[in-house]
Parts: C-alpha cells; structure tokens; sequence
C-alpha cells in the first residue's frame, strides 16, 4: 500500500459511560474509497466525526495528510493545527447542514474567502465549476429551502469541495433522504470516486459500497469485525456478526 | 356559505348585512376611540334622572404648555436610541460571556443579569445618580439614565440573544468548523445571523418597553417627556391635561417604533420566505 493518507492510531473515545472506539487503528491510502458499515451504536459515526475533530478522542492519533494530531490537547498550537488538518478533510453530513441564510453560491465561497482568504473571483469560478460537476449551475442564486433534500446534498458535497480538500468524509449522505433522490446523490459520489477523491463513507447502502469501495469496514461495539474487498466482505463474510448483519439490511 | 345560509331554518329573517372582518374591526375602533374621546369632551347632559358629566379639561392650558411639554420628546428619543444601542451591545456581550466555557467570563455575566434583574430599574437610576457621587463616580442626569437603562435592558436582552443563539442548530456550527472556520468565524458570519433573525419580535418589544421607561429619568431631573409634563402640570394642579399631553406622545412614538419593528421583521423574513426558483 502507499503511504497513507489518514492514519487512525488507537483511537478511544466513550461517551460517559459507553465506550464507543475501542482502540481502533486504520490508514487509508490515497484515492481509496473506503466504505464503514455496521449496526448503528457500533461507532462508524464517531469514527468519522473524530477524523475531523467534532469529536474530541479522548485517545489516540490523527494524521490526515501529512498532519499529525494528538488527542486531548487544548495549546493554541494546536487548535490551529487541528484548523489546517480540517481545511484538508471536506465533510458531508446527514442532514446536510446548508446555512440557510446563504445563497448557494455564498454557501460555496464562504470557507474559501474566509478560512483560506482566496480572491474573490478564483473563489466563485471554482464554485461554479463545483455546481456544474453537481448539475446544479442553475441554482447558484437561490437559497437552499428552495432546493429539494438530493439538491441540497449535492449542493453540500461542492460547498465541501470548494475548499479542495485532500479526503472527504460522508456520514450516512443519503440517510434523509426520499428513496427517490439518493440516486442523483450517489451520483455524484461516485464520479467523485472514478476522479480519484480519497473518501471515507459511513453508508447503509450496500449497492453503493458493492459498486464503488475498494475496500468495506464492518464495525461492531467499537471495533473493526471484519474488512476486505467488498466481494470479501459483502459477499462472503467470515464473522457471524457481519452475517447476520448484512441478512437484515439486504 | 349561501347554500349553506339556505338550509337553515331561519325562514322569516330579513338577510343580514355581512360585513367583513377587517372592516367591522375598523367601525369598532372607531367607535372605541369616539368614546374615549367624549370621556374628555367636557359635555354634560342627563338622560332622565341620571347625570352624564365627562372630564372637563383645561383646554388653556394645554394650549399654552403643549409646546413646552412637547420639548422633551427630542430628549426622550435621545435617551432611549443610546440605550438601545449600549444595551444591544452589552447584551450581546454577556450573552456571549454565558455561553463561554470560560469560568471568570461566564460567572461575571451571570452575577451582572442576576444582579440587574434582581433589582429594580428606578431603585437602579436613583444608585447611579445620587449613590455614587459618595464614591467619585458623578455622571450628568442623561448619563446617569443611559446608563441605568442600559445596564438593565442589556440583562434582559442577554437572556433573549443566549436563547436566540442557541435556538440555531448545532449542525450549523459543525459544518462551519469542519470547513476549518475559527469558533469566532463561525459565531460572526453562521450563528448570530441567524439568532438575530429569530430575536427581532423580542428585542423589538424590549425597545419599545425601553422607550417607556425612559419616563423614569424625570425622577433624577432630566428634562425629558415626564419631567417636562410634571414641570408644567405640577405646579397648575393641571395633572390630567399634563399627563395627557404626555401619554399622547408616548403612544405616538410606541406606534412609531411598531411601525418600524413590523418593518424590520418582514426584512428579515425575506431569505426566509421559499422564493419562487428560476
């Protein structure tokens, strides 16, 4: 394998009294898509949250990109560090999280022209750009209640996007979605993938993970049960948890 | 309705005039205020045995003070637009302050709205005038008002701004940091904005309660609206006419500053509003 692109050591992370991260270790190499699945409460989510830092692990190192952080550190230091490492990771919520007082177009630029200071003209180009990849160019002026759930979506993968980052998260993208949209969602995943984005996606859609990962985490209580190739891990199982898993969601 | 109006048993009635609701509540306002009105008018008649007399008012004296009296309004206006600005600012300051995980910043927050809503506003106007002089603070009448009515207002409006701030979701600040943007960023360009949104109706009655209590500086002597009233009136044993001279212009300005709020709130609703596409 190359030399990682996000390197998870001993992670541990509990939430008053549950233990949700176990001590868990993974690397991802560049352009590898990367699919976690499991039962939800097996920390799939939390994994995902604490590559970025909107959990603060309570053990464990972070390195995304050359950018290494500790858990449990509260310096200056490394509050800016922990800034640089999420201007690198581009997120993708559940519920989107659009700002509703911002036009598409201004929820595109604002990170650009705030956290990475860009021209203002460099930031809208890359911005249309973005929405033309999300076939959404027409929308740039409207304000996000105005677009259905699967638009807003594709609008927050390119708000993510703009800012370039080097690997992108997805937690459970399609999760709120109508039936009927996460099509046009996935969509844009994928094309995502075929260009090489390195990405980590926490999903229930298994069709997507079949079609797409290179490589499928089961999670069970914290810890990785199984990982493989998704004809490995989809397909055959060797555990009885992803077995009986994967009977209920297929 | 017709249809309706048809089937009812209601055979030898003549037809009803039906008048819409908008326009029924006009008539009545209309008559309300008449007979507001006729209480102050002066007449006097009797309906058989019973005597009707309403307010005689010196019409005199209103003549000759209404100007003076009238005066105070600019100094009224003055009062209540400095506060509102230093009580906006401070309110926001110390909602800030407790929401913060910074223990001194948001226990000092704390101690200031408990103490200030704690006690009353005249009580705290009189403190700012006349207690601490003893200690070397002097402040002019206007000063002093400004600042008693800002300090309260400010604890007031603090509890409004904290609930506002935290009404907006916290999936609002996550996609703000996890684009890299600083707690500062995110509170400044993501947050206030839209708490602000969702606080005009509050914060607009506050500054139309403020605006009233700006009555109370007459109590330390500023010649603003009542004290000009109680200057003139006083001494005349004209309190009605004075104070009537007085109320009038308090509602005035009332009705003036709902004008404005209503105004405001549309503004604020319009990125809101499910604009039409294309």
């Amino acid at each position: 394998m190359a030399a990682p692109i996000v390197q998870v050591e001993h992670l541990y992370k509990r939430f008053g009294e549950l233990e949700v991260l176990k001590g868990v270790n993974l690397a991802v190499a560049p352009r590898e898509v990367l699919c976690l699945i499991g039962r939800s409460g097996s920390g799939k989510s939390t994994l995902l949250r604490c590559i970025n830092f909107l959990e603060e692990p309570d053990a464990g190192t972070i390195s995304v990109a050359g950018i290494t952080v500790p858990a449990g550190e509260r310096s200056g230091a490394h509050k800016r560090h922990l800034r640089e490492l999420r201007e690198r990771v581009g997120m993708v919520f559940q519920q989107f999280n659009l700002f509703p007082h911002k036009t598409v177009l201004e929820n595109l630029i604002e990170a650009p022209l705030v956290v990475k200071r860009q021209q203002r003209e460099s930031a809208v180009a890359l911005a249309e750009a973005l929405l033309a990849q999300v076939g959404l160019a027409d929308k740039r002026d409207v304000y996000p209640s105005t677009l259905s759930g699967g638009q807003q979506q594709r609008v927050a993968i390119a708000r993510a996007l703009a800012m370039q980052p080097q690997v992108m998260l997805f937690d459970e993208p399609t999760s709120a979605l109508d039936p009927e949209l996460t099509g046009e969602v996935l969509e844009v995943m994928k094309n995502l993938a075929r260009n090489g984005m390195t990405m980590l996606v926490v999903t229930h859609e298994m069709g997507f993970a079949r079609e797409v990962a290179d490589r499928v985490i089961f999670m069970d209580g914290g810890l990785f049960v199984e990982e493989g190739t998704p004809e490995q891990c989809l397909e055959n199982p060797r555990d009885e948890r992803t077995r009986r898993f994967l009977e209920r969601v297929l | 309705m017709a249809s309706r109006a048809s089937k009812l048993p209601t055979p030898s009635a003549p037809r009803r005039l039906r008048v819409p609701f908008r326009t029924a509540l006009l008539i009545w306002w209309c008559i309300w205020l008449a007979l507001l009105l006729f209480f102050f008018s002066g007449v006097q008649f009797s309906i058989g045995p019973i005597q009707i007399r309403t307010i005689v008012l010196n019409t005199n004296f209103i003549a000759e003070f209404w100007p003076f009296i009238s005066r105070g309004v600019l100094m009224t206006l003055q009062l209540a637009l400095v506060s509102i600005v230093c009580a906006s600012t401070l309110a926001l300051l110390a909602a800030l302050a407790r929401l913060s995980r910074v223990a001194p910043l948001n226990s000092l927050a704390g101690l200031y709205i408990s103490l200030m809503r704690g006690t009353p506003l005249f009580l705290q106007f009189l403190f700012i005038y006349a207690a601490l002089p003893r200690v070397g603070l002097i402040f002019d009448a206007f000063t002093s008002a400004a600042i008693a009515l800002s300090l309260n207002y400010g604890a007031y409006m603090s509890e409004i701004f904290r609930a506002g701030i935290q009404a907006v979701g916290r999936g609002q600040t996550e996609a703000a940091y996890a684009l890299g943007m600083t707690p500062w960023q995110t509170m400044r360009r993501i947050v206030l904005p839209q708490a602000f949104r969702i606080i005009t109706p509050d914060i607009g009655n506050q500054f139309i309660a403020m605006q009233k209590d700006t009555s109370l500086a007459s109590a330390i002597g500023l010649g603003e609206l009542m004290q000009l009233a109680r200057q003139a009136g006083n001494p005349r044993q004209a309190f009605f006419e004075a104070l009537i001279v007085a109320a009038l212009w308090y509602w005035l300005l009332t009705i003036v500053f709902s004008f404005g709020q209503s105004l405001l709130e549309k503004r604020m609703a319009r990125s809101d509003r499910h604009q039409e596409q294309g």
